[in-house]
């Protein structure tokens, strides 16, 4: 007998949570409008610090998004039976966040209203350019992937489009490292480090956030979780977060060689205040060390360490890209090396910066929208991963 | 149903061949009643030699003409337009103090204009860099790839603008050599103001201008010449 | 098919005579013709614009009659010396008119330059 009252309760429940997500989304909304309205000026960016907390959203919610394909990819590439039956669900949040993350992008845009401008007009040198059809494609292929595992008749094809599709995804997390990579007068950028540091970021950014929605999916449907699975994703898990904690080592280790980057690396790793802060706390403790005790540590491990492990590599994740986006552009253009330097246009100045609270409003909008592709389409098609009696494979 | 749709299809040819027609040859021979001025050439690479010995500290004349052929307020918040700044260096090293002024360096190989998704940026025949604000979609991405920290965005709607100089909200600027004074033959506004003429003006190109005989008989060096950008802007005694 | 295509364009001549007794008068400056006629340039002139705009701005080819800049010179009312001022100024009351929203002032001056530069002087003195 299904409890009538239970099941209703949580109708409400779905509903609420939708329109708690709706009226966020509307927030952004909002946000972007006073933008358009009074421009820039109401945000924190401003020309020395050009991209701000939306670009750490968006791109938080990119590097994830091509990073979650990865629990398809090792099901349907690779042929692991336990990944294969959490591809659709990963797909679906692939969908949910890139969709998100380029709704941010597109509406911080000094003139959103030319979108049409910059798909006629197509610049092949521009990183940008490319991306426009890494993303458009990566959309399209994750849809016809999906097809392919949700549409009996289309079966036959999964592999290929499992193929393609992990092809695709690593091109566009290259492509996305690349917007960096190319910058050749930064300090904190212009390096061919970035697009595979990009790579192994993305691994574990997606991993911990299926890990948070695969939860909060059995939870809701109350089903629990075969132990030996979890067993396996979390060290999953483990040995992504390892990966990009040595990236990112060897990224600031080679920096700290070159004698003219010693400048820069000093800012970031000790002498840049919040910026340094947020990045020994933020990223190195609370989003790399601690999740490694949570899930190394014998006697820990269990659902709630992983949770809590995953929850804390994805707040890491935003710390990461502050200090990344954020400290690599406040750190000043070096015009004259061996030369101090000072104007009206703040040369040689570390530059400040201060978010709005309208920023924060869009990046949280761009993260509302991926829940609601989310928690719609779980609810009216069955992502739910449906997993035979365990084998190991 | 497909005779349905061969009808339509004839239905849009036609109208479209139509309108097609009819406005054409307006268009044509419109072109041709009218002269208009030159194409900018490929033949000239205009650019500048900056006499860092003529630059005096505190002298900020080439920023106010600037200000005022451009229409900017003149204003240094870290939100505001400032196309050319001046700059005080100091040798970390000697305590060797010189002042200049900065601006968009004219680069004969812009990253700015390879990273604009929408070729907004764009490099003219005469080597001039500029931004068609008509394309600008305001993404800043050319403010992160441009080494000389020469490019501002407009923050703030903006009324009264100087008719010569259109520029708006939402999208990105910087030192247009002043092309319009350069189509009507004149110099540029900072090159006028300065009072010791620490700006020489010219084309690079051509083998008898002032520029290009003294480009080849002083020393002048281009900053982050490391970077192999070939600037227009080129400074003496730096 | 052809029935159809009938019928919506008689619905249209009705709104059409309405339209034309609303046409908006609008105040057309020094006015004159130096470009083609009214007809013409009503229906065509964002065209003209639209080239002249990319020659001029990507190729430096300028051209003194094609410039916005021309048009606004003589078509500014000679009250305001603006184009999109008042209700009946002459580009936004066509546009209102029409329901075409323009871009064109968000960048460029609206008002006409000579009036600008003797306000300019006026000040400095």
């Amino acid at each position: 007998m299904v409890d009538l009252s239970a099941l209703r309760s949580k109708n409400r429940l779905f509903y609420v949570l939708l329109a708690v997500a709706g009226l966020v989304a509307l927030g952004g909304m909002y946000a972007v409008h006073m933008m358009e309205s009074h421009g820039h000026i109401i945000s924190g960016m401003n020309n020395q610090i050009v991209w701000g907390i939306p670009h750490v959203f968006a791109i938080f919610l990119i590097v994830a998004a091509s990073g979650v394909l990865n629990v398809a990819s090792i099901g349907s590439v690779f042929g692991k039976a336990v990944y294969k039956a959490r591809a659709p669900l990963a797909s679906l949040l692939s969908i949910a966040m890139l969709g998100g993350g380029l709704t941010v992008l597109m509406l911080d845009l000094g003139r959103p209203d030319r979108i049409i401008v910059a798909a006629t007009n197509y610049n092949l040198t521009s990183v940008f350019a490319w991306n426009i059809v890494l993303y458009s494609g990566m959309f399209s292929l994750v849809i016809v992937y999906l097809w392919t595992m949700m549409e009996r008749r289309m079966n036959p094809f999964n592999k290929a489009a499992g193929l393609a599709v992990f092809v695709w995804r690593f091109v566009l997390t290259t492509g996305t490292g690349l917007i960096f990579a190319f910058l050749t007068a930064r300090q904190a950028y212009g390096s061919a480090l970035l697009p595979p540091m990009f790579i192994v970021l993305s691994f574990a950014w997606g991993l911990a956030v299926f890990h948070v929605v695969q939860r909060v999916i059995y939870l809701w449907n109350e089903k629990s979780l075969d132990p030996a699975i979890q067993q396996r994703t979390k060290n999953l898990l483990g040995v992504f977060v390892i990966g990009s904690l040595y990236m990112v080592a060897t990224y600031h280790l080679t920096n700290l060689y070159f004698s003219h980057q010693t400048g820069f690396e000093h800012f970031i790793l000790l002498n840049g205040g919040s910026i340094t802060n947020m990045f020994w706390w933020g990223y190195i403790v609370l989003g790399n060390l601690l999740p490694l005790l949570l899930i190394y540590t014998p006697g820990l491990g269990k659902t709630k360490c992983v949770i809590a492990a995953s929850s804390l590599v994805i707040l890491g994740a935003f710390a990461f890209l502050y200090v990344f986006i954020i400290g690599g552009q406040a750190y000043p253009l070096n015009l004259f090396p061996g030369y101090e330097v000072s104007s009206s246009f703040a040369d040689g100045q570390i530059a400040t910066y201060q978010p709005s609270l309208y920023e924060f409003l869009l990046g949280f909008g761009g993260l509302a929208i991926a829940f609601i592709i989310t928690t719609v389409s779980v609810r009216v098609l069955n992502f739910m991963p449906q997993d035979k009696p365990y084998i190991a494979d | 149903m497909s005779d349905l749709n061969s009808q339509r299809r004839q239905f849009l040819k036609t109208t479209l061949g139509a309108s097609a027609v009819a406005i054409a040859p307006g268009m044509l021979l419109y072109g041709m009643a009218h002269s208009k001025s030159a194409a900018a050439s490929d033949k000239v690479r205009w650019g500048m030699l900056i006499d860092t010995a003529q630059c005096k500290e505190g002298c900020n004349d080439c920023v106010t003409a600037c200000n005022k052929q451009n229409g900017l307020s003149g204003g240094t918040k870290p939100t505001d337009s400032q196309f050319i700044r001046k700059i005080s260096i100091k040798d970390v090293s000697t305590g060797y103090e010189q002042s200049l002024p900065m601006m968009c360096q004219h680069c004969e190989q812009p990253p700015c204009v390879d990273v604009c998704p929408t070729q907004a940026s764009f490099k003219r025949a005469d080597g001039i860099v500029l931004v068609d604000r008509h394309r600008c979609i305001g993404c800043r991405y050319c403010m992160m790839a441009c080494p000389y920290k020469a490019r501002s965005f407009v923050h703030e709607p903006l009324t009264d603008q100087n008719p010569d100089v259109p520029r708006g909200k939402g999208t990105v600027e910087a030192c247009n050599l002043c092309v319009g004074r350069i189509d009507n033959g004149q110099t540029t506004a900072c090159a006028e103001a300065c009072p010791n003429n620490a700006i020489l003006f010219g084309d690079l190109n051509d083998a008898n201008s002032e520029i290009a005989l003294k480009i080849r008989s002083v020393a002048s060096t281009q900053v982050r010449a490391d970077l192999q950008l070939n600037t227009g802007i080129r400074y003496q005694g730096l | 098919m052809k029935l159809l295509v009938t019928l919506l364009l008689c619905l249209c001549i009705p709104a059409a005579w309405a339209a034309d007794a609303n046409m908006p008068k609008l105040d057309v400056g020094a006015g004159g013709q130096c470009v083609k006629d009214t007809q013409w340039m009503r229906k065509n002139h964002m065209h003209l614009l639209k080239h002249q705009r990319d020659e001029s701005v990507r190729k430096g080819v300028r051209s003194e009659q094609d410039s916005l800049k021309n048009c606004i010179e003589c078509h500014a009312s000679t009250k305001d010396d603006s184009v999109i001022a008042r209700e009946d100024s002459f580009c936004a009351g066509c546009h209102r008119y029409a329901a075409v929203h323009i871009d064109c002032f968000e960048c460029h001056a609206s008002k006409r330059k000579a009036v600008k530069a003797a306000l300019a002087e006026k000040e400095v003195q």
